[in-house]
């Protein structure tokens, strides 16, 4: 199995309080891999660090040839890493399609000549997105998929995590980074999404997620390989049994006796 | 009759524009401050009415599958009040500046209603255009086509030393910047002699290959008033400009702009540069203003630093705000409210900034969207799945 991404000595620092702390760990191409810890383990930033929204203080992140430590979040994007956020960030006064070709912008054509003169052209290109919006979105949610010229804070509040989901998924990343996606859902809800990205994963094999995730049952169900943070640095890493049976671990969530 | 009220036919429209022309010239005509008064009451119960009995929505549908006619009914009824006052010069300086105005009102829209660029300067933007069309006319022989076109430029260039300072601030900071900008810009003209300081300049009449729009037109025993001229002139900038806009917004680059102004953060977590995309609209919307000011200016034939006041950018915020923020056809509205009331009504005059103001406040309070809110963006008029 060939490494996706690896980062080495990788520190964030803000003021005096260090969320990553010489962080190294890889990612293999075509995994799941969970990533855990307490609150406050620097989870959130990990990702914030790697999409380039912080300017790493320190270390460098090695993606198929490119460092992303050094790159800006649209370079990072255009090479292939999306995402979802902790707190959901859509443009609600927006339409469902908007908000899924503002994921696709690296798919679209952004030429003023383009847009505002070439309109049989413009059309054609919009038509072939539209076809390609709804069929993603039809794998995750049938009867959303007939809705997506309504605004998006008109539907509720699972509709609105699937919508962002197909958001970071409809330019074909190579690599997906989901920020806690059950947060605000019941188990059923989160285990319906969880068989969605399954789904769609089938369809994009060269496709690795890294996914943050505080309910245990999910991470044990969809990944293939944990990794644990604690005070920005990596404690463990395994298989959910193995990590979920680690003294470490179970220390660093429930404190020592 | 059914097949005529139903929203798949043009009639709800082109009925809505027949009333809305019958009432502007009933409007303009009117002499007495008590037919003023009367015409308007009486428009608005009128508006209530029907919008009580969904009128509206009928109209509002039935131009939306009919973008084309629709589009040509705002034309003709421009071109009615134009034969019907076709002698009398106020009410076409009016209907003039009321187009220009939808043209400047058009580049704000672009800047803080789609990209959430605030710019509390667009008089001073306006103003740009008025002084180089005053000196490009009175010290050099160019086309006037080009000084309209330079004068749109010379706003986008001066706006583009803007946007260093509006990029790096947020919100009510990059407010004040233009804010700042909008009263430097206007100390600056009362103290420079060379433009004439604050008694201001003279403008040239607009020449247009050879036809000359200080004259008024004459066919036979009609006799046009010349501002009639600028009046066509106007109207053609003001379709340009709204099929441009129009156009911008339907399009992925109007998403960037509305993704910029929602979500920074998220906008660059999907690839899109958000500098790029405000300086665009900044400088786009500045364009149309500076070309709208220089026909302005040669249609006056006189400028002055009091015509570009602070108050005048307030103006026309409000004039976007009222029409529906990130609505052409809503500031198109609009504008012909704000600028044609307090003209007919001279008692609203001494106190038309406080009535905009208690205006502005009341549509935020009450209607956010404004008068006509923004719909979903819709890429192709007519498209369905």
């Amino acid at each position: 199995m060939s490494t996706l991404l690896a980062c080495e000595g990788l520190s964030m620092r803000f003021g005096g309080l260090v969320a990553l702390n010489e962080l190294s760990l890889a990612v293999n191409a075509g995994e799941i891999l969970g990533l855990i810890g307490p609150n406050g383990s620097g989870k959130t930033t990990f990702f914030n660090v790697i999409t380039g929204i912080y300017q790493a203080s320190e270390g460098r992140v090695d993606y198929l040839g490119h460092d992303l430590a050094r790159m800006s979040a649209q370079e990072i994007y255009r090479a292939g890493v999306t995402r979802t956020f902790q707190r959901s960030r859509l443009c609600l006064p927006l339409s469902i399609f908007d908000n899924l070709m503002i994921g696709n912008h690296r798919r679209l054509n952004h030429g003023l000549w383009f847009n505002l003169f070439q309109r049989a052209a413009f059309r054609r290109q919009f038509e072939e997105q539209h076809a390609k919006a709804r069929g993603l979105v039809r794998t995750f949610s049938a009867p959303l998929a007939e809705r997506l010229f309504e605004a998006a804070g008109s539907v509720n509040m699972i509709d609105r995590r699937r919508i962002e989901i197909c958001r970071a998924l409809i330019s074909e990343p190579t690599l997906l980074l989901l920020d806690e996606p059950s947060a605000g859902m019941t188990h059923e809800e989160t285990r319906e999404l969880m068989d969605d990205i399954l789904i769609v994963r089938e369809h994009m094999p060269g496709l690795s997620i890294i996914i943050i995730e505080h309910e245990m049952n999910v991470i044990e169900r969809i990944t293939e390989r944990c990794i644990v943070l604690n005070f920005g640095q990596k404690i463990c890493e395994g298989p959910y049994a193995q990590v979920a049976a680690d003294a470490q671990v179970q220390e660093a969530y429930l404190g020592t006796e | 009759m059914r097949r005529l009220l139903d929203a798949a036919s043009p009639a709800p429209a082109l009925a809505s524009m027949a009333a809305v022309t019958l009432f502007a010239v009933l409007f303009l005509h009117a002499e007495s401050q008590e037919a003023v008064i009367g015409i308007t009451v009486v428009a608005v119960i009128a508006l209530l009415l029907l919008a009580r009995f969904g009128w509206n929505r009928l109209a509002a549908a039935s131009f939306a599958g009919h973008s084309r006619s629709g589009q040509a009914s705002v034309l003709i009824g421009v071109l009615v009040i134009v034969a019907v006052f076709h002698d009398q010069h106020f009410p076409l300086l009016m209907l003039a500046s009321v187009l220009l105005y939808i043209v400047v009102c058009l580049g704000l829209n672009l800047q803080f209603g789609y990209a959430g660029v605030v710019n509390f300067a667009g008089a001073a933007f306006y103003g740009v255009g008025c002084y180089t069309a005053a000196v490009l006319t009175s010290h050099t022989a160019l086309p006037h086509l080009a000084v309209v076109l330079i004068g749109g430029l010379m706003a986008a260039v001066i706006g583009s030393l803007l946007i260093l300072p509006v990029l790096r601030t947020y919100g009510h900071y990059a407010a004040l910047v233009t804010i700042a900008f909008g009263i430097l810009f206007r100390v600056f003209l009362e103290v420079n002699d060379a433009l004439g300081g604050p008694q201001g300049m003279k403008v040239q009449g607009m020449e247009i290959l050879g036809w000359k729009l200080n004259e008024g037109l004459q066919f036979g025993d009609l006799e046009f008033s010349f501002y009639a001229n600028y009046v066509l002139v106007a109207l053609v900038m003001a379709a340009v400009a709204f099929m441009l806009v129009r156009r911008l917004e339907r399009s992925w680059i109007g998403l960037n702009l509305d993704a910029v102004r929602l979500d920074e953060t998220a906008s660059a977590a999907f690839g899109i540069d958000v500098a790029r995309w405000k300086i665009t609209a900044f400088t786009l919307g500045n364009f149309l203003t500076g070309l709208a000011g220089a026909v302005y200016a040669m249609m006056t034939g006189f400028v002055a630093p009091n015509s570009f006041t602070f108050g005048d950018s307030l103006i026309l915020v409000s004039i976007v705000i009222l029409g529906g923020i990130g609505n052409p056809w809503g500031l198109t509205v609009a504008a012909a409210i704000v600028l044609m009331l307090p003209e007919k009504l001279q008692f609203i005059q001494e106190y038309r900034l406080l009535l905009y103001a208690g205006l502005v406040i009341l549509i935020l309070l009450f209607r956010p969207g404004g008068l006509m809110p923004r719909q979903v963006r819709n890429y192709l008029p007519g498209w369905k799945p």
